[in-house]
């Protein structure tokens, strides 16, 4: 029997050991690969680097015309962020007249920024300043090449049937002008601007034209995808930016990681200690309480956040918490003349309601904070009351077992050992 | 240890420091953060350590009036904080601005933040909301539980801890952002979990010790809890101090009220929220006295 337990209490330290390596480091086993915590983890644009936007539409309007613009604001936006080929942007509705963006790994941020706001609007027009069509008349845009100026990057426009027939129309009459006059120019207007303004040679009846200028490669294809993503059907104006680059992304995941590390090291330091048998025992604890709540993170597809890695090594300070109560329980228990086995009973039963009590409030508070606070304070809110479930657990049933297991075993019988 | 008996100490204390605080705070108003307030943030890495007059020199043209300080490894870092709202433009001019003095690379921006002042409004009034509503979820829970008297006791413990770091940080003109107001909430949740700890001794001791008056049961209730107290406060501070001492610039923001709010919330628990407690009640068997004569 007391081999028996001997042998279960190494087997379960020599588990709990490998699972923080594995969690630690990845593990590789044959075939069987296991990637460390922090690679399964999915991270927040605060620890990755990116960037997110609050975007506000610019307008009166209310109810469900409202709505019907700011749906089409947010598919003129996804078209844009998906032409930035980025991996898992998010575009998202936000209140009643808000769009939020968000861009994990965007390579520059203000270029990205100044895209997303930027209305779009493109018009062609006469010499008399009249419109001849719009951009929601072009079919399609691509980067092309200007093969007699050496290749310099233009962009390509391709007409809808409407758009051609307009076009041709407008050229046509421009053509009719003589050659050098004003007429003959037809301007391409960007968001007020004049961007080019070429002059016709000929009638256009292909539904085709380019706009020529001194285009780099990036500004061309970055014009183009503005045209092919439409105009926006309101000004938008940023009120809330977040620009984390990802040198201070994972800087700050580092720095949290080794902060973890070092806080982790003194608290199991001081456990053992203080409280010694039992404070071993609370560490192995403690251990599996860490690797749970990571764990659980990993596969609920939690997001972690900045203030989320605070919740956690918080969560580790007061996992502590519950254990405590146990053994100082048990200790009065002793003291009070009880055997040690009735002592750890009734110290863990009268411990119970103390602990249960106790944490259903922090659980309020961060019940309250997940409903009410914004962006990266939720991932606070999750693993805070992640970490206070799986303490509760950890202390409740794990330390309970572990110290049940460690009595059985003869040699750790002198209750000095446990701090009584 | 009596506990008790020096509560006009414990309380005269506690209420010097809000008062001085709150003054504080009225006078020079407090040091807002600019997602309460509305404004920009921007975070350069300029390569070597710059004196703040030199990077003053660079902001001053574009009038911002914003704080400078620095921050990363070897001070390498500058953090510009302003309560202006600069857009996207605005914050490209100001990086070029620093791009062309120091020699940078674009990647040199190392972060940007940048609040509207409709939202730091809207920021403001929903921590302020939940606040309230936690400290009303909390009061619920703990009358529940136990009685009322010992739930009020500990909605006013809870109350002295918030007002008694908020005292702190306009003494030290630390910034109150939503870091702040998140880290706050955590502290009342880890307070009153405290305070239960000791309530709920005084509840079984009352069972056990019949005979003996209110002010003897809390002090034996409070001295078989403080080390318990002590132990876990002393667990949390150490990793939270880690994290406050080897964190980066914005985790740093959310470790120090954490620091201030635990030291607070143990002493509260200790030496505000029983006292309170024992004074209601002795007022009540005092009153109940009179009024049997």
């Amino acid at each position: 029997m007391k081999m028996k337990n001997a042998i279960i209490l190494l087997l379960i330290i020599a588990i709990v050991a490998t699972g923080a390596v594995a969690g630690m480091k990845g593990l590789e086993v044959g075939n069987v690969k296991v990637s460390s915590i922090k690679q399964m983890m999915k991270l927040g644009l605060d620890l990755k680097g990116g960037v997110f936007v609050v975007l506000e539409a610019q307008t009166d309007t209310t109810g469900k015309e409202l709505d019907k613009i700011m749906n089409q604001t947010k598919e003129v936006i996804e078209r844009r962020v998906n032409a930035m080929g980025l991996t898992e942007p998010n575009v998202m509705r936000e209140g009643t007249k808000r769009i939020r963006v968000e861009l994990p790994g965007v390579k520059n941020a203000q270029e990205a920024i100044a895209s997303l706001g930027t209305v779009a609007q493109l018009q062609f027009i006469n010499a008399k300043g009249e419109v001849i069509l719009t951009g929601e008349q072009v079919k399609n845009s691509e980067v092309g090449f200007e093969k007699d100026r050496g290749n310099i990057p233009s962009v390509s426009l391709e007409f809808t049937s409407e758009g051609a027939e307009l076009f041709q129309k407008a050229t046509k009459e421009a053509a009719s002008h003589p050659q050098g006059s004003p007429e003959r120019i037809i301007g391409i207007v960007l968001d007020k601007e004049i961007i080019s303004a070429p002059a016709v040679s000929d009638e256009i009846a292909n539904g085709r034209a380019s706009i020529t200028g001194n285009f780099t490669i990036e500004e061309a294809s970055r014009l183009s995808a503005l045209i092919r993503g439409g105009a926006l059907p309101v000004t938008l104006t940023e009120v809330q930016t977040s620009v984390i680059g990802p040198t201070l992304g994972m800087d700050s995941l580092n720095k949290s990681i080794y902060a973890a590390g070092i806080g982790i090291a003194l608290v199991f330091l001081f456990m053992l200690i203080y409280y010694r048998v039992p404070g071993f025992i609370a560490n192995i604890a403690l251990l599996i309480y860490i690797l749970i709540v990571l764990y659980v993170l990993v596969g609920f597809g939690a997001v972690l956040t900045l203030p989320g890695i605070a919740g956690l090594i918080l969560g580790i300070g007061m996992a502590v918490d519950a254990n405590v109560i146990i053994f100082e329980r048990i200790k009065e228990e002793i003291r009070n003349g009880k055997t040690l086995r009735a002592a750890v009973s009734s110290g863990f039963s009268k411990a119970l309601t103390t602990i249960l009590d106790s944490n259903v409030t922090t659980v309020i508070a961060g019940f309250v904070l997940y409903q009410f606070g914004s962006g990266t304070i939720r991932g606070f809110a999750v693993t805070l009351m992640i970490s206070v479930a799986a303490s509760m657990f950890t202390a409740v049933i794990v330390t309970k077992f572990l110290l049940k297991l460690f009595i059985s075993i003869d040699i750790f019988k002198n209750t000095k050992l446990y701090g009584a | 240890m009596k506990v008790i008996e020096k509560k006009k100490l414990w309380f005269s204390l506690s209420i010097a420091i809000i008062v001085i605080g709150l003054i504080m705070g009225m006078v020079q108003g407090f040091n807002l953060g600019i997602d309460f307030t509305g404004g920009t943030m921007m975070q350069i890495h300029l390569g070597k350590e710059v004196a703040v007059d030199e990077v003053k020199q660079i902001t001053s043209k574009f009038d911002l009036k914003a704080d400078i300080l620095h921050v990363g490894e070897e001070k390498q870092e500058i953090m510009i904080k302003t309560k202006k709202d600069l857009d996207n433009n605005a914050r490209q001019e100001i990086f070029e601005a620093f791009k062309e003095k120091y020699n940078l690379k674009d990647n040199d921006l190392r972060a940007a933040e940048q609040f509207g002042p409709s939202i730091g409004k809207e920021i403001q009034s929903k921590a302020l909301l939940s606040v309230a509503i936690a400290s009303l979820g909390m009061l619920i829970y703990i009358t529940f539980r136990f009685e009322f008297k010992f739930g009020a006791s500990a909605i006013i413990t809870l109350i002295h801890d918030i007002l008694v770091v908020l005292a702190i940080f306009a003494i030290f003109r630390i910034p109150v952002n939503s870091s702040f107001v998140a880290a706050m909430l955590t502290i009342v949740g880890y307070s009153i979990n405290d305070t239960i700890v000791v309530f709920d001794r005084i509840r079984e001791n009352i069972k056990f010790m019949k005979k003996k008056n209110y002010t003897e049961i809390v002090d034996t209730s409070i001295n078989q809890t403080i080390r318990r107290s002590i132990n876990t406060s002393l667990t949390t501070l150490i990793t939270i101090t880690a994290l406050y001492i080897f964190g980066v610039e914005s985790i740093r923001e959310f470790a120090l009220p954490l620091v201030a709010g635990i030291i607070t919330g143990t002493y509260s628990s200790i030496f505000i929220a029983s006292p309170i407690w024992v004074s209601w009640k002795n007022w009540e068997v005092r009153r109940g006295r009179y009024d049997a004569n």
